[in-house]
């Protein structure tokens, strides 16, 4: 039973590792920079979240909406004052850049909330789930986290599947000089995924933050991490890839907590990381590369 | 030939230069001419030099993304704190200056061998894959030196994991880290030490080998076509620079009375590389001008209070913005006619 349990945790916070590394992996494809400040996005979302329940007493329903809305515009208008004119530059300016968009991001959450860690609180009233006699419990917010963990899955794989601008994805991560050349607009490519993964990054931090409450400027910056190395774990570019990886590693992380020791936790995540990419060089499901001469 | 007199003109002139600097810095140092704060963080940017020369030889010379710098880095300094206090406890060595070297040597040594450690298999993995893995390393690193403990009974040493229960004297204390260190590092090792990773990074860079790993980096299958050994080679670029990340950690490690294994996490690293990639990738004299400005910035800074980290955020963005705008490029390319060939060169490479 406790096993159970601590799988069932596994999956859920493997959910949210899932949610932020679509945005990793969706932008690394398209745009093929790593966007470290992406950690941060999530952060934000889960402030103003807060915000909207704590200090303007709006329901959930209107402050979750709102919170996406306004990484949505954060998420756009990042890309298109930081990273929109180093599109020709190399990718290690980028990421520094990124980077910089990290601090930023943390400092100015720094100045308006301040440093003190916040007590989140669950914006979902429900009452706990109590199966197999009472043996078994779980949160709500854990099932809520996996339900729209698995909603979101199939969402995305709807749009970049079926529709047009999910065609154009799919074409610029593909080869972004021919999609240009076939009428494809890439910038706004980027910017709609961008738009994407910065609303996705919203629900994440609501869900992180619904399940482990304390909210701090650097509050996104390890799930970042945690959600980057999943990214690459899953092949990165791959969005089935980001979601098994997310969910794998949430699982790994749970269960070397409760059975091998809490204190080492992370290192075994990176550990079995590292495993997997000597085995598997290019990630679980990613494109094997291929050198040309 | 000629490009090969003007390197050794501008490596003689960065040697020259920092000779200069440390004369002019000894002397206001016992003027007392120094502000406080830039005296305290001399030895501080040495170790950060020597971290942002090193980590130039991976990302610059090796052209290999590494996110893990600041580990090797916190292995030398435990290291080069547990063979101090060690010395000290277990055979009285009261000399400092001794003392020192030997923690020195002992933070490279144990460091290089984590970095052989950790080449052999990341070595094997191509760009953002290997940056991942080296950021895992880095990670695992500072995870397990929180749950090491180490204490000085006499001349042998006791090791514990998640076991502070130690005889003798606690040297490492877990996820408390390094207390009470005796503060041994002084400026002058700091910038004999900075002089010997320069002369082993400019030597290996000018030498067969130096250029066997650029060949390697700027093209692995034609390198590879000629009979390089793209393994060995990129191995003893990362585990130079391991060695003198380690030895620069050791230094950094014995100037601060506390030191928390958190300090030498994922952020330090990246902080490193933001040396590196500000004072331009693959340029040496470069990254020591950036790691020395951008230790000092933020202290500069600080009557900004709150709004410090913020200032440098966007200062950040913002040199970066400007260094890859064409029209400054154009403009810059203009006022100095004789980077034509290099900066082109540098594109040619992106």
């Amino acid at each position: 039973m406790v096993f159970l349990s601590n799988l069932v945790n596994g999956i859920s916070l493997g959910s949210i590792y899932a949610i932020i590394a679509l945005g990793y992996t969706m932008v690394y494809g398209i745009a093929k920079m790593l966007n470290f400040a992406h950690g941060d996005v999530i952060m934000v979302g889960a402030y103003i979240v807060f915000c909207a329940t704590q200090y303007w007493n709006l329901s959930p329903a209107v402050g979750i909406p709102l919170a996406m809305l306004v990484c949505t515009v954060l998420g756009m208008t990042i890309e298109k004052l930081a990273y929109k004119p180093l599109r020709q530059a190399t990718s290690l300016a980028v990421l520094i850049t990124a980077i910089g968009m990290s601090y930023l991001l943390q400092n100015t959450a720094l100045l308006i909330w301040g440093a003190n860690p916040k007590v989140f609180p669950s914006p979902f009233s429900m009452d706990m789930i109590r199966l197999f006699d009472g043996q078994l419990v779980i949160k709500p917010e854990t099932l809520i986290t996996i339900a729209a963990n698995i909603v979101i899955m199939v969402a995305l794989t709807l749009f970049i599947n079926r529709t047009r601008m999910g065609k154009a994805m799919r074409c610029v991560s593909e080869d972004r000089g021919a999609a240009e050349l076939m009428g494809i607009n890439v910038n706004t490519t980027i910017s709609v995924t961008f738009a994407i993964g910065s609303a996705l990054a919203a629900i994440a931090g609501l869900l992180l933050c619904s399940s482990y409450p304390m909210l701090q400027p650097t509050t996104g910056s390890m799930p970042g991490i945690k959600a980057f190395t999943a990214a690459v774990f899953g092949g990165i570019g791959s969005i089935p890839g980001a979601m098994i990886g997310g969910v794998l590693l949430g699982i790994i992380e749970i269960l070397g907590k409760a059975y091998v020791s809490t204190e080492l936790g992370d290192a075994i995540v990176f550990a079995v990381l590292i495993i997997v990419l000597l085995v598997r060089p290019t990630g679980l499901l990613g494109k094997p590369i291929r050198e040309k001469v | 030939m000629k490009t090969k007199k003007k390197r050794f003109m501008t490596n003689l002139i960065t040697y020259g230069v920092l000779i200069l600097l440390f004369i002019v810095l000894t002397i206001m140092i016992n003027n007392k001419s120094i502000s406080r704060t830039l005296k305290g963080q001399l030895i501080p940017i040495c170790s950060w030099i020597v971290m942002a020369v090193s980590l130039n030889l991976v990302v610059g010379i090796s052209g290999e993304l590494s996110l893990g710098h600041a580990g090797f880095m916190g292995i030398g300094a435990f290291t080069g704190i547990i063979t101090s206090g060690w010395l000290l406890n277990g055979f009285s060595m009261e000399d400092p200056t001794l003392r020192l070297v030997l923690a020195i040597i002992a933070g490279g040594l144990t460091a290089g061998i984590a970095g052989v450690l950790i080449g052999i298999p990341v070595l094997r993995l191509r760009g953002d894959y290997l940056a991942i893995v080296t950021l895992a390393f880095g990670e695992i690193i500072k995870n397990v030196m929180n749950c090491v403990y180490v204490s000085a009974e006499g001349t042998t040493l006791h090791w514990g994991f998640l076991n502070g229960n130690l005889p003798g004297t606690l040297l490492l204390n877990g996820p408390m880290g390094a207390v009470k260190v005796k503060t041994i590092a002084t400026f002058t090792a700091g910038f004999i030490l900075v002089m010997f990773s320069l002369v082993v990074v400019l030597n290996l860079i000018n030498s067969r080998s130096g250029r066997a790993i650029m060949a390697a980096r700027d093209n692995r299958i034609a390198a590879e076509a000629t009979g390089i050994n793209i393994t060995k080679y990129k191995m003893m670029a990362f585990v130079t620079a391991a060695v003198l990340a380690g030895m620069a950690g050791a230094l950094y490690g014995l100037s601060m009375a506390t030191l928390l294994p958190t300090k030498f996490s994922f952020n330090e690293s990246i902080n490193v590389l933001v040396f590196v990639v500000l004072g331009g990738i693959g340029n040496i004299p470069g990254s020591i001008i950036s790691a020395t400005a951008l230790t000092i910035l933020p202290e500069k800074l600080r009557f900004l209070q709150n709004y410090r980290m913020l200032a440098y955020a966007v200062l950040l963005i913002l040199v970066m913005l400007l260094s890859n705008n064409p029209m400054v490029k154009m403009l810059w390319r203009k006022l100095i006619p004789g980077r034509k060939r290099e900066q082109s060169g540098e594109e040619m490479r992106a």
